[in-house]
This record gives structure tokens, C-alpha cells and sequence, in this order.
């Protein structure tokens, strides 16, 4: 029997009709249809589902969508916030770190948790923080200049005065 | 190079479609969401060698939500790559030579009842001898995989020898023989393979699929559903990666086709990754039995070259691979006496295909490793070897291929340079090493079987004043970035602005012919046939331009969005003014290229290889560090410089160039698929396959070569598949250097380091 529950999801409420079996990537890809978010393998190893919630990055594959009923869940499509292209996006744009694009909504997501905890991260810090994402295309090179670059970048829009 | 001067070309251009892959709102085949669409889902075998007996798939059928059941027996016709000899069917009809190898398949309105519908079928099987190893499937008395081949099971064999190889041997001063293994490796590229299709009511099929090669998959189409080719319209969204793995027709896509003909409604079908690891094409596993010899002063003699590739259960790309390894053989070395005999076999695994760099790998590492220690054992450093040997800027091969430009030895100076290899090797403490291995890869060139066919690719660009240039093209963007390249020559000859060219790409309707992104051919083949186009379209516009201005059209050139008198600065005019009035006066713009590789004559031997229109050359420099407590080894830093040509895109480069190192990385110390006796895969999963993730990673330098190949596009070559050939014998050869063992097998684990250790000690 299916269930109803509300996700907020992306800062929206959405009701829906739930297994108690369902994970959350697949409910937010094919019952909410938010897409960006990638199953590259189904048992947490790749990282291309790496969603939010609460401000922590998880695997949406290994999660139960019952399981963050009351949580923000944030999409890689929760991240730019409208027109504007958020910094860490705008960084992996420009440095080059989208090739195939298969990894990156989850790469992105796994950066910006990571910024939020360490705004300055050393290279340690990013190789550490960004080591459950796989990228089979970059060899990380741009990847871990786009973290750096968007850490400048967010530091920056910091001190911006609004 | 400094005198000439591009506005496009060779900056670092931001790729169009990056922004919305950042959002997440690229779309991938599994993306694609079509009203009534159901999940097709896979039964597989579960033996790897076996006569099906019979299916029943009864039970699946009476399921509740189940809309249509496939099996093997109503697509019988075969196919594969090399059209000649194909070797399968879209499910297994009478025998599966593979464990997990598809039998049926099935729709459902959702992918549970799917599941649960595969279950449900009942196959009987008779078992049949497994081969897991190359040895036990040619010994005496194996069963043959395909009773229709003529040589038992191996597949394919050749043999070619040039020049006077055993005299060459018996002259030389020092000669080497040793035998080196390669892994079973995958391709690993993140969007499992993904297909929707779709019949309407007059019969036509679409499809969109992660594929790299629209054009096969549409005659493999055509020739498994039965159908006119005009009656299929492939498409290719954003695909997430290929690395040659999506690069011929894959079962998925066909039965996706069948079960949508079958149950007259779209059908998505969707690799897990176990699937993946299943339908497979990765790296053929090569045991090699190479020999060879150098004069006294270091110049290589000659080769001799035995392979036995392990093939899996089908012939894919494997004839194709075969001959690239032959013709791997002579460069970027002048060796005079080569002689090879190859032999692919056919054995109870998951086939095995064109993987990034085929046919170079294996035999790179094999030579690359040898020569270091032939130089060693000279008393020369292995670089002052290497480039004694290297081709020159021109080079013509024993086996008749024709290099027409190389930097070869710019690079192995430039990333010795770089690197300060020559202070650091035989010099750093026990544990820690650097290694140097070179390395080239075809460019712009297809397989033979094509030669003397259409062109292997066109363009087509239209110019309208109200919706701007769009540049139709075949060629097909798998995250390498072509339709970036091609946007950007395009631009460059009609000098207007990047961002102002729509391309349409990887379309067999939409877009005019291409062979497919394969072999790295598309940089020199499409990028050759969109500046013809582009010339064309010049030619037609300048006169216009001309009599607009009261100028000669041949004093005219464009740039900056204008056309202008390259003598008198004031005699101006916008291009787009020159596009209307052409358009007001003659109607439609639009021109054609189209690009093949030149076709060799005489007595050229050793695959198409030869055909290419040019090669790409790299070297590299590894250091590592070799923990002699857990025999870790951690390659610390890397060095590349490579002759691609001119960069279109450097950025785009370095990230080919990147990418590759950490790819060839992964395959020389932590990547293997393991195999039970039986046949089953023990580790298709990215948990217990493992590939290098950020924190492996040493610390990566890549350099481009001064270079300009003026017979190429904007002087460009490949880099995509040149820079993962030297990566394992370099990481190799640092391995040596670090501790003094030399490896002849991969992957160099841990466990291999240990032992080699202790087996040290004891000596």
C-alpha cells in the first residue's frame, strides 16, 4: 500500500504517493521528475544521486524516501537560485569541469556542503571531502580547481553588501 | 604558433551546454519520460556456457501489467561492427556463451512488475564446458563457442612480418624476451547505457540512446527489427560518457526496440551497473610474448610481437582491435624489422572492445617497459634511448604508414624538462622512482571496411539572417566536447563569435552522416568537412559582398562579424548584411564538407591504422612512491607533454589529457573485473571494481607541444586517446626505478608489491 507524505524539496512542498520500500532518488526523479539527480549505480558507491538534506550531502539511492519526511532536501536543481547561477556552479563552468556532466550535479552538491562547512578548504580538505563522488572523465584535475575557485568566488559574494 | 592568428581557436572557450548540466537540467536517455512509456527489463543466464533447452515465458505473459515478452528467437538476425562477419543476436537463441548474457525480456507498466515478470520465466538449460582463459578454450578437444566458426574458438588470427627479423635478431647486441599480461578492464563511464523507443503508426522507430555511434546503431537497427533504414530516426541527448564502451549497438537498445514493436508503445530500457559491467567491451586482457633487440648504441633491431587476446563471447570490434595492435608495433620508434602474430579468442566472458587508446595499451606497455630496461641494462638512460629511436618530424613505417607531422621528440625533450626525470632517475632513495614511456594514437581515420565508402563525415551549414548559422553534423558529443570543437572552427572561418553557432549533432535524421565519435577521429574528419562547408559558404558570399562594396571578392576576407578589404581598411561591410542580400537575390544559403582519409596504396599492410591522416604523439614522466610496509603505490607526480597539434581548445585538452592519465592509472594499479570458474563476475560493481576517485590522484602537469600539422584543420590532432598509451609503463617503469622490480602484469597491487618484495629479500 502506498502512502501519502509531503517533501519539501528544493524549498517546495510536494505530496506524494509513496511505497515504505522507495528511495528517495527515484522519487524525486520519476515521481517528482526532478532529473538532475543521477543514478550511475544504484548502491551507493558512485555518488551521482548525492542529494541535501538538511545541508548534508547523502546517497538519495541508499535513502528512504520516508526517511526525510520533515528535512529540506535540496536537488541540484534547488541550487541556483532562479536566473542567477550559483558561484560553485558558475566555478566548475568556467574551470572546465564539466565534460560529460554525468557526475556533476553530485559533485556540485558535494562542494557546496563542503564550502558551507569549510569555506576555505585546503586541497586535502576537497580531495577528502569530494572523495565518494566518481568522475571518470576530468581525472579531478578541474574538478579541485572549480572548488577552489568557488570557494574565492563565495568568499567574495560574502562580503558583497546586498 | 605565434604567426598565426586565430580569434577562436586556441582560447579557452566555455562549452555551451555546460550551464545546463550544472543546473541539472541536461537530458540523458533515462531522462526521457513519453506518455505511455513502459520498463523493459532483462532476463539473463545464469550459466556461461549452456544450449538453452527451452523458455517459458507463460507465467511473465499472464502477469498482471506486463504488456509484451520478447525472446531471442524472434530477432535472429545477427549483427556486429564488422559487417562481414557478424556474431550476435539481440538475446541468445539456441546457446548463451556468457554468464548474464540476455535470453528474454519483457515490459512492464512499471520497473517492479518488470522484476518481478523475469522471475517468472522459466529457462531450461544443458550445460556446456566454461572457459574462462584463453589456454583452455583453444586446447584440444574445447567446445567450440560458435560452432559456425571455422578455427574453433579463435576467432581471428593474422600474421605479418617486415624486413629480415631473426637476422636482425642475431646481429643485435642485446635482446630481451619476456612475457607481459594485461587485466580485464571496463570502461567504467558514469550514465549506464540507457534507450527509449518509440513506434507510431506508420510503422517508424525512434530512438534516443547513450550511444556513440548513431550511425551503427541505426544499420544494426535496421538489420535486427528488419526494417529500411529510412524508416528509423535515431537521436543522441547528452550522453554520460563512452570511452568506446557505447561504441556499437548494445542489446538494450535493440530489445527496447523489439518490446516497443511488440507491445506498440514506448519502451525505455536502462543498464544497472552490473549490466554494464555485462554488456561490457571493455580492454581485451592480451598475453604478450615480445622480444626484442637493440645495436650497440641503443637503436632498436627489431620486434617480435605474440598476442593472445582474450576476446569474451563475441566478435564485436575484435578483428578491428586485432590490427591496431599490429600496427601499434612501429611507432613512434623506427624500428625496421617487425613481425607480428596476433590471435583473438573466444572465451565464456562478457565481450571485450574498443576501450580508450585500443590496440595501443597493451603492446605500449609491453615495449615501453621493455626499452627502459634494455637502456638500463646499456648502461643509457632510458630517455637518451627513446630518443635516439624516435621518428623524426616525417616517418614512413616499415608496414607503409605514412606519419606526415610529429613532435614525438619535442615531447619526450620537453616532459623530460619538465619533470627533471634526468636528475631524479636511478638517483631518488629506495622506495621512490620515476619512469618515462612515450606513446602516439591514429587520428581522424575509421576502419577499413569503410574505405571505399561514403565519406566518413559531413556538415552542413546553414546561414539565415533571422536564425543565425546552424552547423548540422553527425558527429556526436559524448561529453568529449566535439560539438564545442566544431562550433569553434565553424566560427573561426566565418568570424563571427562562438556563442553565434547552433550546432545539431548526433542525429541520424537531423543531422548528414558521420561515422561516430570513435578512434579519435573527430577533431581531423568532421572538423575537415565543417571548414570545407565553411569555405563554401565564403566563396558564395563574397562576391555578393563585392559588388555591395565595389571591390574585388578575392581582396575580401571575414572576421569580427565583417566583411572587409584586406587592403583598404574603410571598405567594410557586416557579414550578415552580405548573408541577407545573398539570400534576397539567390534564396537559401547553405553549403556541404565532407572529409575521408586518404586511401594508401602500394603494399601498406597492418589494418587501417595506415589510412590515418595523421597521429598524435605524447610522453610522460611518473613519480612514485612505494610503500615497501603495505606495498602501496602512490604515484606522487606526473608530467605530460603532448603534440596534439594546434589545441582548439586548450582547456578542453588538458581535461582529455587528465583524464586519461587518471583512466590509465586506475588500470595499471587498482582496476580488474574477477571472474569465478564458473564464470560469474565477482566484482561488477563500483564498490569491488575499484577506479581512482580525487584522493588517488598525484599531482598532474600536462604541457602542449609547440605544433602545427598543416594538412589538419587548424593544424589540429587527436588528444584523446594518444595520452593514455605511455601512463601504465611509465607508472611501471617509476615502479622500478622506486624498488627494482620489474612488473610484467597488472594491476600492481598491493599484494603483488609485497610478494615481489619479499621474493627480492630472499635473492
Amino acid at each position: 500500500m502506498k502512502k501519502i507524505i509531503t517533501l519539501n524539496i528544493n524549498g517546495d512542498d510536494y505530496d506524494l504517493a509513496i511505497k515504505p520500500t522507495d528511495f528517495l532518488v527515484d522519487i524525486v526523479r520519476d515521481t517528482v521528475g526532478l532529473t538532475g539527480t543521477k543514478k550511475g549505480c544504484n548502491i551507493g558507491d558512485c555518488g551521482a544521486c548525492t542529494v541535501l538534506v538538511d545541508g548534508r550531502p547523502i546517497l538519495s539511492c541508499l535513502t528512504l524516501a520516508m526517511s526525510v519526511v520533515g528535512k529540506k532536501i535540496k536537488t541540484i536543481e534547488g541550487v541556483a537560485d532562479g536566473p542567477e547561477l550559483d558561484p560553485v556552479q558558475q566555478a566548475f563552468i568556467d574551470k572546465g569541469a564539466i565534460q560529460c556532466g554525468f557526475c556533476t550535479p553530485g559533485m556540485i552538491l558535494s562542494t557546496t556542503a563542503l564550502l558551507e562547512r569549510n569555506p576555505a578548504p585546503t586541497e586535502e580538505e576537497i580531495k577528502h571531502g569530494l572523495a565518494g563522488n566518481i568522475c571518470r572523465c576530468t581525472g579531478y584535475v578541474k574538478i579541485i580547481d572549480a572548488v577552489k575557485h568557488a570557494a574565492v568566488l563565495k568568499t567574495k559574494e560574502g562580503t558583497d553588501v546586498r | 604558433m605565434s604567426d598565426r592568428k586565430f580569434s577562436v581557436i586556441g582560447t579557452d572557450q566555455v562549452r555551451k551546454e555546460a550551464p545546463d548540466k550544472a543546473r541539472g537540467e541536461a537530458i540523458y536517455a533515462d531522462d526521457i519520460r513519453l506518455p505511455r512509456m513502459l520498463h523493459g527489463r532483462i532476463k539473463r543466464s545464469d550459466y556461461a556456457h549452456a544450449r538453452i533447452i527451452s523458455i517459458d515465458t507463460s507465467a511473465a505473459e499472464a502477469l498482471p501489467g506486463v504488456k509484451a515478452v520478447v525472446v531471442g528467437s524472434e530477432a535472429p538476425q545477427k549483427y556486429g561492427i564488422v559487417p562481414q562477419a557478424p556474431t550476435e543476436t539481440a538475446m541468445a537463441i539456441d546457446k548463451v556463451r556468457y554468464h548474464g548474457e540476455p535470453v528474454a525480456a519483457v515490459a512492464a507498466t512499471d520497473p517492479d512488475i518488470a522484476e518481478k515478470a523475469l522471475d517468472l520465466i522459466e529457462v531450461e538449460y544443458e550445460p556446456l564446458p566454461v572457459y574462462v582463459n584463453t589456454h583452455d578454450a583453444i586446447a584440444e578437444g574445447a567446445v567450440a563457442l560458435h560452432e559456425d566458426n571455422k578455427y574453433g574458438n579463435i576467432a581471428y588470427q593474422a600474421r605479418q612480418e617486415f624486413g629480415e627479423v631473426d637476422k636482425a635478431f642475431e646481429e643485435s647486441h642485446l635482446v630481451i624476451e619476456k612475457t607481459y599480461k594485461t587485466s580485464y578492464v571496463n570502461h567504467v563511464f558514469m550514465e549506464p547505457h540507457s534507450a527509449v523507443a518509440r513506434f507510431d503508426d506508420n510503422g517508424d522507430l525512434r530512438m534516443w540512446s547513450s550511444t556513440q555511434v548513431p550511425h551503427y546503431l541505426h544499420t544494426m537497427l535496421s538489420k535486427v527489427m528488419d526494417m529500411p533504414m529510412a524508416k528509423i530516426h535515431v537521436t543522441v541527448p547528452n550522453v554520460g560518457g563512452g570511452f568506446g564502451g557505447k561504441g556499437e549497438a548494445s542489446n538494450n537498445e535493440l530489445i527496447a526496440a523489439l518490446l516497443s514493436r511488440k507491445a506498440r508503445r514506448p519502451v525505455k530500457v536502462i543498464y544497472s551497473r552490473r549490466e554494464v559491467f555485462l554488456q561490457h567491451r571493455g580492454r581485451h586482457p592480451i598475453e604478450m610474448k615480445v622480444k626484442m633487440g637493440v645495436d650497440k648504441e641503443g637503436y632498436i633491431t627489431a620486434i617480435d610481437y605474440d598476442g593472445l587476446m582474450d576476446g569474451g563471447a563475441y566478435g564485436a570490434w575484435g578483428i578491428i582491435i586485432l590490427f591496431y595492435t599490429a600496427a601499434m608495433l612501429h611507432l613512434p620508434y623506427k624500428v625496421k624489422n617487425v613481425r607480428f602474430f596476433g590471435r583473438r579468442i573466444y572465451t565464456n566472458k562478457p565481450t571485450c572492445g574498443p576501450m580508450r587508446g585500443l590496440g595501443g595499451v597493451q603492446p605500449r606497455f609491453a615495449l615501453e617497459s621493455m626499452m627502459d630496461e634494455l637502456a638500463i641494462k646499456l648502461g643509457m638512460s632510458p630517455y637518451e634511448l627513446k630518443l635516439k629511436n624516435a621518428i623524426d618530424k616525417k616517418h614512413v613505417t616499415v608496414s607503409g604508414v605514412h606519419v606526415r607531422h610529429s613532435e614525438y621528440k619535442k615531447c619526450l625533450e620537453e616532459v623530460v624538462s619538465e619533470s627533471g626525470y634526468l636528475d631524479k632517475h636511478g638517483k631518488l632513495p629506495f622506495g621512490k622512482g620515476v619512469g618515462l614511456a612515450g606513446g602516439y594514437y591514429i587520428s581522424g581515420t575509421a576502419y577499413t571496411l569503410y574505405m571505399s565508402y561514403k565519406p566518413h563525415s559531413t556538415a552542413l551549414i546553414r546561414l539565415d539572417s533571422e536564425s543565425g548559422v546552424t552547423l548540422q553534423c553527425g558527429a556526436t558529443d559524448i561529453g568529449q566536447g566535439s560539438n564545442m570543437v566544431l562550433a569553434m572552427m565553424c566560427a573561426e572561418k566565418l568570424g563571427l563569435p562562438y556563442e553565434s553557432i547552433h550546432v545539431i549533432s548526433g542525429d541520424t535524421k537531423n543531422a548528414p552522416f558521420d561515422l561516430g565519435s570513435f578512434a579519435s577521429r573527430v577533431t581531423v574528419a568532421a572538423g575537415s568537412a565543417v571548414c570545407e562547408a565553411a569555405d563554401k559558404l565564403i566563396e558564395q558570399i563574397l562576391p555578393i559582398a563585392g559588388v555591395a562594396l565595389g571591390c574585388r571578392a578575392d581582396q575580401l576576407a571575414v572576421g569580427n562579424g565583417e566583411i572587409y578589404s584586406i587592403y583598404e581598411k574603410e571598405i567594410r561591410m557586416p557579414f550578415w548584411d552580405a548573408v541577407e542580400k545573398y539570400i534576397a537575390a539567390h534564396g537559401p544559403l547553405s553549403a556541404t564538407g565532407s572529409y575521408t582519409p586518404p586511401r594508401r596504396t602500394g603494399d601498406f599492410k597492418g589494418g587501417n591504422v595506415g589510412h590515418s591522416p595523421t597521429y598524435g604523439f605524447t610522453a610522460h614522466v611518473a613519480e612514485v612512491d612505494v610503500d615497501t610496509e603495505t606495498g602501496e603505490v602512490k604515484v606522487v607526480n606526473y608530467n605530460e607533454a603532448g603534440d596534439c597539434g594546434q589545441p582548439i581548445n586548450p582547456l578542453s585538452v588538458e581535461g582529455q589529457v587528465e583524464g586519461s592519465i587518471v583512466m590509465a592509472m586506475g588500470q595499471a594499479l587498482y582496476e580488474e573485473i574477477k571472474m569465478t570458474p564458473d564464470g560469474r563476475l565477482m566484482n561488477p560493481n563500483l564498490h569491488d571494481y575499484k577506479v581512482p576517485t580525487m584522493r588517488d590522484i598525484p599531482n598532474i602537469k600536462t604541457l602542449a607541444v609547440e605544433s602545427y600539422d598543416e594538412d589538419s584543420p587548424f593544424g589540429a590532432k587527436e588528444a584523446g586517446e594518444g595520452p593514455i598509451q605511455p601512463t601504465i609503463p611509465a607508472i611501471l617503469n617509476a615502479i622500478y626505478d622506486a624498488i627494482g622490480v620489474r612488473f610484467t602484469e597488472m594491476p600492481v597491487t598491493p599484494e603483488k608489491v609485497l610478494a615481489a618484495l619479499a621474493a627480492k629479500g630472499q635473492e
